[in-house]
């Protein structure tokens, strides 16, 4: 018969689980294995609260096994390492996100593009190699294989660089590999959430025009003033979308509602590229003439490798770069969760686990 | 009052069109200007017949501008040339594709990509920039600037060389641009028709190995033998589609009919590509989960540039692709576009115009 959580493992450890689709989480006692050769173990200090987390809890996927611990962006100090691990020590900062292991043997493995891994194993609701189910970071410590920690540059404050290991990858993997890195070029950014905030800064960065797509105006005085957009594009507004038509060379689409891929296809120039990271739970329409006619693209991307989530660290590091966020205490997660699913943040909650995580 | 097509421009001209959307055609007069000084005059000798030209005469796009004459797959001699004309003179062979004008200023121009110019002149069934509408290649002569003639190298027989210029260049520059053009990889060919043997032929030269996904099992013969195919799945064969699954680098999609995308997606490895060259009239469904999983995208392409296509043409000539055809007398057009409709061509109707256009018929 199967052990129960919190038998397990040798390590007893404490979260937060959500245990049926109403998504609602309360405490947790589990266990996390010993620290093997190849691992890092670290103690959890801020965890972000991913969009992710929420259709897990809920089950939006049907892919979810209860009890489910959340949390694949986190971050916190190392406080034990294996045999084998070279390149931390005990105190350094660190970070985990989407993946904790992989196969490491496939040619995107090899590639180190470990999130397109068949085999990949996630941070939380995922079976491991052993046949255990993996728990996440709205918990206390972490076991990791080392091949799937992050160092978090020593400039950056902790809390604000929690949701680079989602977010941040996210949007800033397919900005590499679709090639939006030309000064002067033009970026649109469809949603203005935890990804889409993550995309602007990026592209500022990166000496991108930006312009931010939207809904509505209400996020419209932030994304100039705050978050250093060059434009603000209503959707809604016919006028002004037809004014901006063939004017992008790409576009990242970070909206997860379904929603109609004409309109930002029209906004992109010839061999425009519109590349989407959200995750619409139903298909979306695509009319061919509207890729033919301009010899346009539409992509996907998923997360990031492990080797890029570093170098995207690191950039961030140089430039200055943390995510805008709400520090919330362990109790206040359903709240959070609520408000996440109005989009009533800005732009992503981060918990802070180990000043609210007790028994 | 619009001038008479006859009486609009200085040249007799003689060609079929269709008159209205029944899209029969029958002999038809009308007029072409006089050479201008960067025109290039032929006498038309081959004209390809494609599907665009049986959308066209039959306004299945709506646009349709009565009366039609189609081709936009047009061989000959030249005949004439304007006098500040240098890259062609009279007696060469020479060929036009899909455009016959464009701005020449916007960026898309000045990169060598005419067809996706705003401003771009169709070679028929539009209005020039004169206010005239533009007549196609199932006619007797043709006039194009010279900046839109290619030149046909002679190691190429005429006949065959037609449809190199829309359907050739239709699947030769995605195939390039989507760095499809590499040796070893595994690229699919959706529909085994005008475009799909054309994307077959030019894969197979790149070095790829070719998968062709059709719906008929009777094109498997061929598509193995003669066209050099490397393996052929029947898309409505689950089995044979989960075989295949995770292992095309990407995939030339010709087919014009609505179809599913996914199964496609699911034959794709990660960081594969689906390019579209055939325009379904209704929008797809695009699932994103399978997009985002793998990576993998979906791009549409059209036509190609002047400067591809000349590339394109030299190397077909090169390595000695042609597209196979069905040479037919220009009175058969009628049951010609009713087989094509049907798919009942291996692979493209070439009109024989210069023998068997007269006006007298």
């Amino acid at each position: 018969m199967a052990k129960s959580p919190e038998n397990e493992h040798p390590q007893k450890a404490f979260g937060w689980a959500a245990r049926d689709n109403s998504g609602i989480l309360s405490p947790f006692d589990f266990s996390r294995r010993e620290n093997g050769n190849d691992d890092v173990t670290l103690k959890i200090l801020y965890c972000g609260v991913c969009h992710s987390d929420l259709h897990i809890v809920k089950n939006d996927w049907g892919v979810t096994t209860y009890p489910v611990v959340p949390g694949h962006e986190m971050v916190g100090l190392v406080t034990k390492i294996g045999s084998n691990v070279k390149k931390f020590k005990v105190g350094d900062k660190v970070g985990v996100g989407v993946i904790v292991d992989s196969c490491k043997n496939c040619e995107n493995c090899q590639q180190d593009l470990q999130n397109y891994c068949p085999k990949a194993v996630f941070t939380y609701n995922s079976p491991n190699f052993d046949g255990t189910k993996t728990y996440g970071g709205y918990s206390d410590f972490m076991v990791v294989h080392q091949q799937f920690v992050l160092q978090i540059p020593e400039n950056l404050p902790l809390d604000a660089s929690a949701p680079l290991l989602c977010a941040g990858i996210t949007v800033y993997s397919p900005m590499m590999y679709y090639g939006m890195t030309q000064p002067g070029k033009h970026l649109g950014v469809a949603g203005l959430g935890g990804l889409g905030h993550m995309a602007v800064k990026f592209g500022k960065a990166l000496g991108l025009k930006v312009t931010v797509i939207s809904s509505s105006t209400r996020k419209q005085a932030e994304a100039i003033n705050k978050l250093g957009a060059d434009f603000f594009l209503v959707s809604s507004d016919p006028e002004k979308m037809k004014a901006a038509i063939g004017t992008m060379d790409y576009i990242i689409d970070t909206v997860s509602a379904v929603h109609p891929l004409v309109p930002l296809l029209g906004l992109l120039k010839l061999n425009g590229k519109l590349v989407t990271v959200g995750l619409p739970e139903k298909p979306l329409e695509l009319p061919i003439f509207s890729i033919v006619k301009g010899r346009k693209l539409v992509g996907g991307s998923d997360f990031g490798g492990i080797k890029e989530t570093q170098e995207m660290l690191d950039f961030c590091g140089k430039h200055n770069i943390t995510a805008e966020i709400e520090l919330i205490k362990m109790d206040q997660i359903n709240t959070a969760m609520a408000r996440l699913a109005n989009s009533d943040v800005r732009y992503r909650f981060v918990i802070d686990v180990a000043n609210s995580l007790s028994k | 009052m619009a001038a008479q097509p006859e009486l609009e421009h200085p040249r007799k001209a003689f060609g079929w069109a269709a008159r209205d959307s029944s899209g029969i055609l029958s002999p038809f007069k009308f007029s072409r200007r006089e050479t201008g000084e960067k025109d290039v005059t032929f006498k038309v000798l081959y004209c390809g017949v494609c599907h665009s030209d049986l959308h066209m005469v039959k306004n299945e796009w709506g646009n349709s501008i009565y009366p039609v004459v189609p081709g936009h797959e047009i061989v000959g001699v030249v005949t004439e040339v304007g006098s500040k004309v240098t890259k062609f003179k009279v007696g060469d062979k020479v060929g036009v594709g899909c455009m016959v004008n464009s701005c020449r200023s916007c960026q898309n121009c000045a990169d060598n990509l005419e067809n996706y110019c705003p401003k771009s002149i169709l070679t028929y069934g539009v209005k020039n920039v004169d206010g005239t509408i533009t007549y196609g290649g199932y006619s007797d002569s043709m006039i194009a600037d010279e900046h839109f003639i290619v030149r046909i190298p002679d190691s190429l027989p005429l006949d065959a060389a037609a449809p190199l210029l829309c359907a050739g260049i239709t699947v030769f520059s995605p195939l390039r641009y989507f760095q499809l053009d590499k040796p070893g990889l595994n690229v699919g060919v959706v529909g085994l028709g005008g475009l799909g043997h054309m994307a077959v032929k030019f894969a197979k030269a790149f070095g790829a190995k070719v998968t062709v996904i059709s719906t008929s099992p009777n094109k498997k013969e061929e598509a193995t033998g003669r066209l050099g195919a490397d393996s052929f799945i029947v898309s409505r064969d689950q089995e044979q589609m989960r075989a295949a699954m995770g292992t095309l680098d990407g995939i030339i999609d010709t087919v014009s009919a609505v179809h599913p995308l996914l199964p496609l997606l699911s034959l794709l490895k990660s960081h594969g590509k689906l390019v579209m060259v055939g325009a379904p009239e209704k929008p797809l469904e695009l699932l994103v989960f399978p997009l985002l999983m793998g990576r993998k995208l979906v791009a549409g392409s059209c036509i190609g540039g002047m400067k591809e296509t000349q590339e394109m043409i030299d190397f077909a000539a090169k390595h000695d692709i042609k597209p196979d055809i069905e040479v037919i007398p220009m009175d058969y057009i009628n049951t010609a576009m009713e087989r094509l409709l049907k798919a009942d061509v291996k692979y493209r109707f070439v009109i024989d115009i210069g023998n068997t256009l007269k006006e007298s018929s």
